[in-house]
């Protein structure tokens, strides 16, 4: 670990000169037999690993519309090479967006297309070797999912898209991840990522109560499991107690006291994020998601707000009301949704962000600031991935962009953004995202954090920034990790609601 | 003799292009999408997609987006087989049409600028060291392919004229099911070889993106998910089973 190094800035963000086999063999640990079995698959690498993996191929090309056209519409030209945070930080050929799909791609040809099946060599189609499979299992552990390329591509092919069948059918013969499949399984037997006990969680919540006394002189609650509030928080748990994740739960804490918001955690649904995603499993995605509508209709709330989390926003702004009906517009047959539907209140959005949230309590007068309070930060904003390419805030596509922004002028004096083809849709990801965030993932996670990293230094050069706000529990965590390791201070990056805590006016106006 | 090969060729290549297209458009068609996947910022009403996906296929936007090069040399190549083609509409039909006979010079000149356009693409696929690594023997024969047609078409209309009165009367004919005399012409005979190849490959290949874009996810989903509740019929399952 103490070897790796940040890459060097390039001077001119040039695309970098290929490097093959710059990154082979240097993916993550594979999950044990006990991990896997937990979850419900198959605890090592099956005997018929082969066939397998090709049966479930099949299924996914038949029950995912996206895979199958993407599978076939690539032309090769080549617009997502440069685009790939993971290729400009490690130059593996491999890790160009075209190239990694093209790992599946090769087997698609050979196994479901017919000039695959009878002239490989011609149409680049592959046999589905042993080989080839590592190569899967190395290639698509060193994606985060975060879809910049499908920006660029001119079909709108999404690597995440194949990157996510990939871990499905490695995970279906017993060769999945560790990070991510114990994660998994802590969320299903304790209820978050982290594996923080409901007591424990209690604790830290009173705990938390006292801090913020002593800081502000003000009873600011953070309640728990309280039937009858009217908002449910579903958070990342990293906002529980990592640093500095917490100081963005003080600040939603903070907001919901000061427009006399009742709200409430769930001891039952602990966690906003939701790793089904990563590894592309449905069953797995909608199990995850089912817990928040449990303690929806258990407590009785009236409104799901989602606390910062970038893949957790993705979940739950694009897919709950699919998976679990947390949200509108669900038919008068559909039951099972109805049931949630009838219990929240439509004037507000289900679920909202805590940033739509707080947005709407400062456009209607109802916070009181004194920006002051952030004068000693020059603040950018990172968008993170999933918020900026697969989901939004507000009514108006591209609201994901402006809310945040919006409520860090609102608090601070001094913003000011990074480059423009480095931010909104076309943001680079943090380098941690899509289930890599784990130690045995470092080497990759600090070289694809290589173009942030260079536009940020950029940002401190010209403008003496010394916060990068942001609203992704990975981001926060991943930034954390990786500053230091390119020269910069770890506390340099922050959440949106912590600039909101340090501001808020709390007492009587 | 050639009449008839070339007469039997075109019923066969074409019966394949379309029911092989038909039969790929129906298996997109019918492949569920399960989950909403619009890369955002997305519009928010079939109207907006409608215009995102005009965007799309007319100017190419999201490859405006990635590389400039690219996207000039791809509009160049797609804007003028587009011409071309219609151009060639005035060997289907007659008399011909008052538009056809209008873009007639256009569609002369749009021979040229494909084949640049054409070469300018394979130069990218060879001298540039990331699309030479991503390409397959294939994607450099269509390239080729392509290029053959344009040359072999170009050196009958500039150099080498054929019979384009006793080609018309072929097209029609076979239009007809009635097999007339196709000139004996090398030129001729190599170009529509290879426009058959094109014809029937083009269903079990990538040229499957020109249909393939229309029923990409992340580009026809309209963002509205919170409003409205998406379900695929295999998704609706897992709820009536349990939970």
């Amino acid at each position: 670990m103490a070897d790796i190094t940040a890459p060097a800035y390039r001077t001119i963000p040039i695309i970098p000169a290929l490097i093959p086999g710059a990154m082979e063999g240097k993916g993550p640990f594979v999950a044990s037999e006990k991990i896997n079995e937990a979850i419900g698959f198959p605890g090592q690498l099956v005997e018929d690993w082969h066939d397998k993996a090709i049966a479930k191929m099949g299924e996914l090309l038949s029950k995912y519309r996206s895979l199958k056209v993407f599978m076939d519409a690539c032309v090769h030209c080549g617009a997502c090479s440069d685009k790939c945070h993971y290729f400009i930080g490690t130059q593996d050929p491999k890790n160009m967006p075209v190239a990694r799909q093209d790992l599946m791609r090769s087997v698609y040809r050979r196994y479901f297309t017919l000039p695959g099946k009878l002239f490989p060599k011609l149409v680049g189609a592959r046999d589905l070797t042993r080989e080839v499979l590592d190569e899967w299992f190395n290639y698509y552990h060193q994606c985060s999912e975060c879809r910049r390329c499908s920006v660029f591509c001119p079909y709108g092919i999404d690597t995440a898209e194949v990157t996510m069948a990939a871990r499905e059918i490695l995970d279906s013969i017993g060769y999945g991840q560790k990070y991510s499949n114990e994660i998994i399984g802590k969320v299903h037997k304790i209820g978050n990522n982290l594996g923080l006990p409901g007591p424990a969680l209690i604790d830290t919540l009173e705990g938390l109560e006292e801090d913020v006394k002593d800081a502000t002189g003000i009873d600011v609650r953070f309640p728990i499991d309280v039937k009858g509030a009217e908002v449910l928080l579903i958070t990342p748990s990293a906002d529980f107690f990592a640093e500095p994740h917490i100081d963005s739960l003080i600040g939603y804490a903070k907001v919901f006291h000061a427009s006399g918001t009742s709200w409430t955690l769930s001891s039952l649904a602990s966690e906003a994020g939701n790793f089904g995603m990563f590894i592309g499993n449905y069953e797995q995605l909608r199990k995850i998601a089912l817990r928040i509508r449990e303690a929806a209709l258990e407590l009785g709330v009236k409104r799901i707000v989602v606390g910062e989390c970038g893949h957790a926003w993705r979940v739950a702004y694009s897919f709950w009301n699919t998976l679990s009906g947390v949200g509108g517009g669900a038919g008068e047959v559909d039951k099972f949704a109805q049931m949630l539907q009838k219990q929240l209140d439509h004037r507000y959005k289900q679920p909202t962000h805590i940033c739509e949230f707080t947005w709407d309590l400062i456009e209607r007068n109802a916070l009181t600031f004194d920006k002051s309070k952030n004068d000693k930060h020059i603040i950018t904003f990172h968008d993170s991935c999933n918020v900026a390419r697969g989901s939004r805030m507000g009514d108006l596509p591209g609201g994901q962009f402006e809310i945040p922004r919006n409520i860090i002028k609102a608090v601070a004096n001094n913003f000011v953004e990074m480059a423009p083809n480095t931010t909104r849709e076309q943001t680079f990801c943090c380098g941690g995202g899509g289930g890599v965030l784990t130690d045995d993932l470092l080497e990759l996670r600090v070289k694809g954090a290589l173009p942030r990293m260079e536009v940020l230094q950029q940002a401190v050069d010209e403008h003496g920034v010394n916060f990068m706000a942001t609203i992704c529990a990975i981001c926060k965590a991943q930034f954390t990790k990786v500053l230091p390791i390119y020269g910069f201070d770890r506390k340099l990056v922050g959440g949106v609601h912590q600039l909101v805590s340090n501001a808020i006016q709390l007492g009587p106006k | 003799m050639a009449s008839i090969v070339f007469a039997i060729l075109f019923y066969v290549a074409t019966l394949l292009l379309v029911v092989g297209l038909l039969y790929r458009i129906n298996t997109y068609a019918r492949t569920p999408s399960p989950l909403k996947i619009p890369t955002t910022p997305a519009p928010t009403t079939t109207g907006g997609v409608v215009l995102r996906m005009t965007r799309e296929v007319v100017f190419f936007e999201s490859l405006f987006k990635a590389n400039l090069w690219t996207w000039g040399l791809s509009v160049m190549f797609h804007g003028s087989l587009v011409l071309v083609v219609m151009r060639h509409l005035r060997y289907f039909t007659d008399p011909v049409w008052a538009w056809v006979a209008f873009i007639q010079p256009f569609g002369m000149y749009a021979g040229i600028t494909m084949l640049l356009g054409l070469c300018g693409l394979w130069g990218r696929r060879l001298f540039v060291e990331r699309i030479r690594y991503i390409s397959t023997p294939s994607d450099h024969l269509w390239l080729l392919l392509l290029i053959g047609i344009a040359v072999s078409g170009l050196l009958m209309k500039f150099v080498e004229h054929t019979d384009v009165i006793a080609v018309k009367g072929f097209f029609l004919g076979l239009m007809h099911l009635d097999v007339q005399v196709i000139p004996a012409d090398l030129l001729l005979t190599v170009h529509l070889l290879l426009v058959v190849s094109l014809l029937v490959a083009f269903p079990f290949s990538k040229l499957l993106h020109a249909p393939g874009v229309f029923f990409s996810p992340t580009r026809n989903q309209a963002d509205n998910p919170r409003e409205k509740r998406h379900l695929s019929a295999w998704a609706a399952k897992l709820e009536s089973e349990k939970n």
